[in-house]
């Protein structure tokens, strides 16, 4: 009664309303427990997993092909512009005829804007169209008096009331008048225009095949803004041999000029010297049967795309030979489109380009990734114009019956294919194809190499070395320390070894590049030296130790050799040190680095040697740690058993613990890997982070890891280098991540097998 | 044994064991070689070492005294010499060079100095020569002539280094008043200045007409501000005039007088003069400037707090995100999931993680945190001061979370692992006495764990304060303009970048324009941050062998 009573007054009886409040009460918070860390958990989990879905989310966009949306649709009332354009915000366009119609209207929805009047030579007909490169607006008329008339499409952008207003207007870089091109006065069939702010030049083919050339140089006076002077200079090529001349294209330097035939020829010329042009090269361009139909520049006036009449698109760009002479090379081609070409135009800023084909279908295309992101049909007529926009977001059709298409393109990473990321590419003014990673350059026009070949290569070259360093010494390391040391000395070895892979590797990176490198430099016959004298030492001294009185070698016991060499270790690498300048001068004339520049090795401070020494230091502790627990693991009686039956120590470790502890060895090497691969800050520091493909250790590399550390802070959100380094990112990601989970799984199995052991 | 035969020996595999043996030692000399020369060469740093006085004769070329501390030595074979022009006697292989420190930065052109063994003459240590520590320009060696009063001659000889040391301290009180004005009143008028135009902009937001009644408000508030700005402006102009009173004349080696104002100023010794005692003294208070200082000259002089502070606040942060969250994942992983096959895949998972490069959360975080969620922040709770970024650009917090992203796996780990390790009978007593799952969680199994915890977070934390490359692009900078932590409400500025040992030792010791300079400075942090690691790792080993004895005598 008395027990009953004291337990009644700390707890209602059952059955009473307060007890069964208080049950429902605690199985409430149980049940609150259970949903909130459940949830916490898988939230957490979650969070984990979203890096990899975030890094693969924004690393897709890359690899969409084109899409292109129709904007509006109208008839246009003028029908046969020879000559189309559009403005960069996709609402003005332009319209150029060979009446000499020009007019501005609305890209939408074809309302005129403006028709400003040209003043055409009076008493002659217009002969010629050409349009300059599409970046600078030039356009020109031909007439049958050797005359040409240049004038620029521009426009002048105004915020009246915050809201953008484009004003179109006509100007003329050499006046209004027109231009006495060929002095004899005949009639220009063909033209080909450039200008720029100091330089016009016009190629015009005249009568009986007499190619005109003419320069203008233009001087700004210091004095009068308004006031210039002109210097011509005149030059004549004879083209009566080459047959009919069907296209002409003078490129955006005024340097060269390709010339086209109606059999197919491409003649490559010189003309920097306008009086004394230089024909490079004349070329069959095309097999037989089939004509050149299109030629156009890609941007920046390097590239030609030659459209053919069985709708194939090739690129061709002069290529320096070894006797150093230029020859044009097909570099690559595009068959996506079945009927021939009639229109390519380059886009402004990319190496890109839009073709259509004489069915109607229009192709979109970047050469450096060799990609076509899209093909579609564009009209249902054979004659149609069309005009890309400068942000290459905008392209404006018009077929010859007047019908008018506006359509927006969304292609943001033309750029970048499998093909331009891991394989060789042939880039512009290059000899060969190559492997090349420079993300950004100073000029506009240049052309982005993102091959993540040569990054991948300096992360694999770079986590070799360490490994050669590591390995060797973390396993050797820990089989000693985990079966032949004495208890005593390893619970002070294991923890120093181990608290290392704690050690920031910003500053194992920083003795790297500041300490380490300058002394490696200075000493590399040295370095080398304790390579060769160490294994050799160790063996001697093992040996003299045997011939020691056992007196003395008694006092020590078994199992601590690891401190009998620490001395020696010291002493190979001090008496190596102090050797290297005399070896130096008996070996390499006293400078090691500059010798083997001599012999042909290239040599850097800042080396895969050096990054070698020091990551390898930095991975030692990880695989040692991993590599000393699994094989402490192996069961005792199965070594007891082994020494029992006579085996040497030596023996038993060899045929029976190593065996058993493989694995666990394996997923040790596999998570140094891991952790190798993905090291940054040394490697950051310690290499000239140049991206080149050697595998010499005296030389730099850049590894994937050191890229996204200088380039992402200045990467521009969402442009194809930002996700490129993020694609960087996600392949280091998914190496270190298979590295890891093989060494997990295979660790797993390994435990479960001692356990059945 | 002992006269067994080279080969006899060689066989039974013994020369292995040797070179197993030989492993062990290499990695033992390279961690402890490593940890003492960071150790020596941070700790040296400030040491005041003697100042040599030498004559250095180049030759073809007139004699010159050279004054300065002698750095670094280094053994040069004789044809690296004769390349810059030193010809060793015949049959020397190689000289001595050695690195002198001659300061003087603005006159000399360059702090350091190698100079060629043969060339140097008649070394000795002057008894009063003056090391000047300067705000700008770095050190200066010469011997001090007088001291003078607006130009005017005070105090030559003897008595001029007392009437130096009493002006000094002055010159320094009030150079401390004038930054604590600069920085504290100043910096708070600012602020509420900055505040006023993010009202304004938010007014106009609104749509709020110009010219109503919130305007007037502001426009009253923003004179008032105004008004005690030229206040305190005129106090500080007081105080500079103040402060540019003072002048010394010193003397450098190549005899040329230089007039140095007091305010330029932050220290002056006399090594060759100290005692062993004075110059323990004069270490210590160079040691407690180094950590409580604020960098100078891009970094390369002074102190390190900001850095320290920018550390110690994103691991707390960090701290503080991680533990509950790791700890209730390990919980759901261990108690609550059905074990099978998924939550082992999962368990590889987060294993997995940890071994993940730092540089992809980095690239996470940059891209995920601050430009999407900070981003978003920013549109919906800072438009006014759009377009500058308040969130949605690299800061403290999204650096403390993206660290708690690349930790959050060890703490999963750690947690998971104590609670593998509480027997079963502990659990089955409780629930037998009637508690739930979540009693008995609470009360019996977290507490047993949290040693556990306790170990899966300092090992987080040692991880977290190591890390650099995400860093780099989630938040940190060379240089921060304030602390994360002041006086203006809302007091923690969790939108403000800062700055980082870790990241303090790249950018000084790669990145900054005196490298020489720099470089004792850099082991100085090295130490300081290798210092902080070890010890939060003993610690964590000590916690977990703790705990493991624990249990044995729970178990027995």
């Amino acid at each position: 009664m008395v027990e009953n009573s004291s337990i009644g007054s700390v707890l209602p009886p059952t059955g009473s309303p307060v007890a069964k409040r208080r049950r429902a009460w605690r199985e409430f918070k149980d049940r609150v427990a259970r949903y909130g860390v459940a949830m916490g958990g898988v939230s957490v989990i979650f969070a984990i997993v979203l890096i990899f879905f975030y890094l693969l989310y924004v690393v897709l966009p890359l690899f969409y092909g084109a899409e292109v949306d129709t904007k509006s649709e109208y008839q246009y009332s003028a029908n046969s512009a020879s000559y189309l354009a559009l403005n960069e915000y996709n609402d003005v366009a332009l319209s150029v005829d060979m009446s000499g119609q020009v007019t501005f209207f609305a890209a939408d929805t074809g309302k005129e804007i403006l028709t400003p009047q040209l003043s055409l030579p009076e008493g002659s007909a217009i002969t010629s169209f050409s349009s300059g490169d599409a970046t600078t607006g030039i356009l020109s008329y031909g007439f049958d008096n050797g005359q040409v008339l240049l004038f620029k499409r521009e426009y002048k952008i105004s915020y009246p009331d915050d809201k953008r207003k484009i004003t179109p207007f006509i100007s003329y870089p050499l006046g209004q008048e027109s231009i006495q091109v060929d002095p004899k006065g005949r009639r220009v069939s063909l033209l080909s225009v450039q200008s720029n702010d100091e330089q016009s030049s016009f190629a015009a083919l005249t009568e009986n095949n007499s190619l005109v050339l003419q320069s203008t140089i233009r001087e700004q006076d210091f004095l009068d803004e308004d006031a210039f002077t002109l210097t011509t200079q005149i030059g004549e090529i004879d083209l009566s041999e080459f047959g009919e001349i069907t296209h002409m294209e003078m490129d955006i330097d005024q340097r060269e000029l390709y010339i086209v035939n109606r059999k197919g020829f491409i003649a490559y010329y010189d003309i920097q010297n306008i009086e004394q042009a230089r024909l490079i090269q004349q070329i069959k361009a095309v097999p037989h049967g089939v004509d050149i139909t299109t030629l156009e520049f890609l941007t920046g006036g390097i590239s030609i795309l030659v459209g053919r009449s069985d709708g194939q698109i090739d690129q061709w760009f002069p290529v320096r030979g070894e006797d150093n002479n230029t020859i044009l090379h097909n570099v690559r081609s595009f068959k996506e489109q079945s009927a021939a070409i009639i229109q390519i135009e380059p886009e402004y800023a990319r190496k890109g380009f839009i073709a259509l084909d004489q069915t109607g279908d229009f192709g979109i295309y970047h050469t450096t990734a060799h990609r076509t992101l899209l093909v579609e049909p564009l009209s249902d007529h054979a004659n149609v114009k069309m005009a890309l926009s400068p942000r290459a977001n905008g392209l404006l059709s018009l077929a010859i019956d007047g019908k008018a298409k506006l359509l927006v393109i969304d292609n943001e990473h033309p750029e970048v294919s499998w093909h331009s990321l891991w394989q060789e590419v042939w880039y512009e003014s290059r000899d060969k194809p190559e492997y090349i990673w420079q993300s950004s350059s100073a000029s506009n026009d240049f052309e982005p190499k993102l091959s993540l070949s040569p990054l991948t290569f300096g992360t694999i070259k770079a986590a070799f070395y360490a490994m050669m360093v590591a390995v060797p010494l973390a396993i050797m390391g820990a089989i000693f320390t985990a079966y032949f040391m004495s208890p005593k000395m390893r619970t002070l070895v294991k923890p120093t070894i181990e608290i290392m892979e704690a050690l920031p590797t910003v500053i194992l990176g920083f003795l790297a590049g500041l300490w380490l490198a300058p002394i490696v430099e200075g000493n590399l016959p040295g370095v080398f030296s304790i390579l060769v004298l160490l294994p050799i030492m160790t063996i001697l001294t093992a040996w003299l130790w045997t011939k020691l009185p056992a007196v003395i070698r008694e006092r020590i016991p078994d199992g601590w050799e690891a401190a009998i060499l620490i001395p020696i270790v010291i002493l190979v690498g001090v008496v190596s040190m102090l050797a290297s300048p005399t070896l130096e001068l008996w070996l390499f004339n006293g400078d090691m680095p500059r010798w083997l520049d001599e012999v042909g090795i290239g040599f850097d401070q800042r080396n895969s040697l050096v990054v070698g020494l020091v990551m390898g230091f930095a991975v030692i502790p990880t695989i040692f740690s991993i590599t000393e627990d699994a094989i402490f693991g192996v069961p005792k009686h199965l070594t007891i058993g082994s020494l029992a039956l006579g085996a040497t120590p030596w023996q038993t470790l060899t045929r029976v613990v190593l065996l058993t502890a493989s694995p666990g060895i394996f997923s040790a090497v596999m998570i140094g890997l891991g952790r190798a691969v993905g090291e940054t800050m040394i490697v950051l520091m310690a290499t000239g982070n140049t991206p080149i493909m050697d595998f010499n250790i005296f030389e730099g590399f850049r590894a994937l890891s050191a890229n996204i550390a200088v380039e992402m802070p200045e990467a521009e959100v969402a442009s194809s280098h930002y996700r490129v380094l993020f694609l960087a990112a996600l392949v280091l990601f998914m190496a270190t991540f298979i590295f890891n989970t093989v060494a997990e799984v295979v660790r797993q199995r390994l435990r479960v097998k001692y356990s059945s052991l | 044994m002992s006269n067994q035969s080279f080969s006899s020996w060689s066989k039974n595999g013994t020369p292995w064991v040797w070179i197993n043996a030989g492993a062990v030692s290499v990695s033992l000399v390279m961690v402890i070689g490593l940890l003492g020369l960071i150790a020596v060469r941070g700790l040296s740093h400030f040491w005041p070492a003697d100042i040599v006085s030498i004559n250095y004769t180049e030759p073809g070329q007139e004699s010159t005294v050279l004054l300065g501390e002698m750095v670094d030595k280094e053994v040069v074979s004789a044809l690296r010499l004769k390349n810059t022009g030193v010809d060793l006697p015949e049959g020397q292989t190689s000289g001595e060079r050695f690195l002198l420190k001659v300061g003087n930065r603005d006159y000399f052109g360059l702090d350091f100095k190698w100079i060629n063994g043969p060339w140097i003459s008649e070394p000795n240590y002057p008894e009063n020569v003056v090391a000047i520590e300067r705000r700008e320009w770095g050190h200066f060696y010469g011997y001090l002539k007088n001291v003078s009063e607006k130009h005017q001659v005070v105090s030559s000889g003897e008595q001029a280094w007392q009437e130096f040391q009493q002006r000094l301290k002055r010159s320094n009180f009030l150079v401390d008043e004038i930054k604590s004005i600069e920085k504290h009143e100043i910096g708070e008028i600012n602020h509420a200045l900055e505040e006023l135009r993010l009202e304004t902009r938010r007014l106009e937001l609104d749509g709020v007409v110009e010219g109503s009644s919130p305007y007037q408000e502001i426009e009253l508030e923003k004179r008032q501000w105004d008004v005690r700005y030229k206040e305190l402006q005129g106090q500080l102009a007081d105080l500079y005039s103040e402060l540019a009173r003072d002048q010394i004349v010193v003397t450098m080696s190549d005899g040329r007088d230089v007039e140095i104002p007091l305010a330029k100023i932050v220290d002056a010794f006399q090594p060759n003069k100290m005692s062993v005692g004075e110059k323990l003294a004069h270490y210590g208070h160079e040691v407690w400037k180094f950590v409580s200082g604020d960098p100078r000259e891009a970094n390369t002089e002074g102190g390190i707090f900001p850095a320290i502070f920018g550390t110690v606040m994103m691991v707390m942060i960090m701290a503080i995100l991680v533990t509950p969250f790791g700890v209730v994942a390990a919980v759901y992983l261990k108690e609550y999931a059905t074990q099978g096959p998924m939550i082992r895949l999962i368990r590889i998972a987060v294993n997995n993680l940890a071994g993940v490069p730092s540089i992809v959360y980095g690239v996470f975080g940059l891209g995920f945190f601050v430009y999407f969620l900070g981003g978003n922040i920013d549109e919906l709770f800072f438009q006014a001061s759009l377009p500058a970024p308040t969130f949605g650009t690299p800061g403290l917090m999204w650096a403390s979370l993206t660290l708690a992203i690349l930790t959050v796996p060890v703490v999963i780990v750690a947690t998971e692992e104590g609670l593998s390790r509480i027997p079963r009978n502990i659990r089955e007593g409780s629930l037998a006495l009637g508690a739930t799952k979540a009693e008995t969680l609470w009360r019996t199994v977290l507490p047993m764990a949290a040693p556990a915890m306790m170990t899966g977070l300092i090992l987080a934390v040692a991880r977290a304060a190591g890390e650099v490359a995400p860093l780099m692009m989630v938040g940190v900078v060379k240089l921060a303009p304030a602390l994360a932590v002041d006086t203006i409400a809302p007091y923690l500025h969790l939108d403000r970048q800062f700055m980082h040992l870790g990241f303090h030792i790249y950018d000084v010791g790669f990145q900054s324009p005196n490298v020489e300079a720099a470089r004792p400075l850099v082991y100085a942090t090295a130490l300081l941050l290798v210092l902080i690691i070890i010890v939060l790792n003993l610690a964590a080993i000590g916690i977990r062998n703790r705990l493991r004895e624990n249990f044995k005598a729970s178990e027995n």
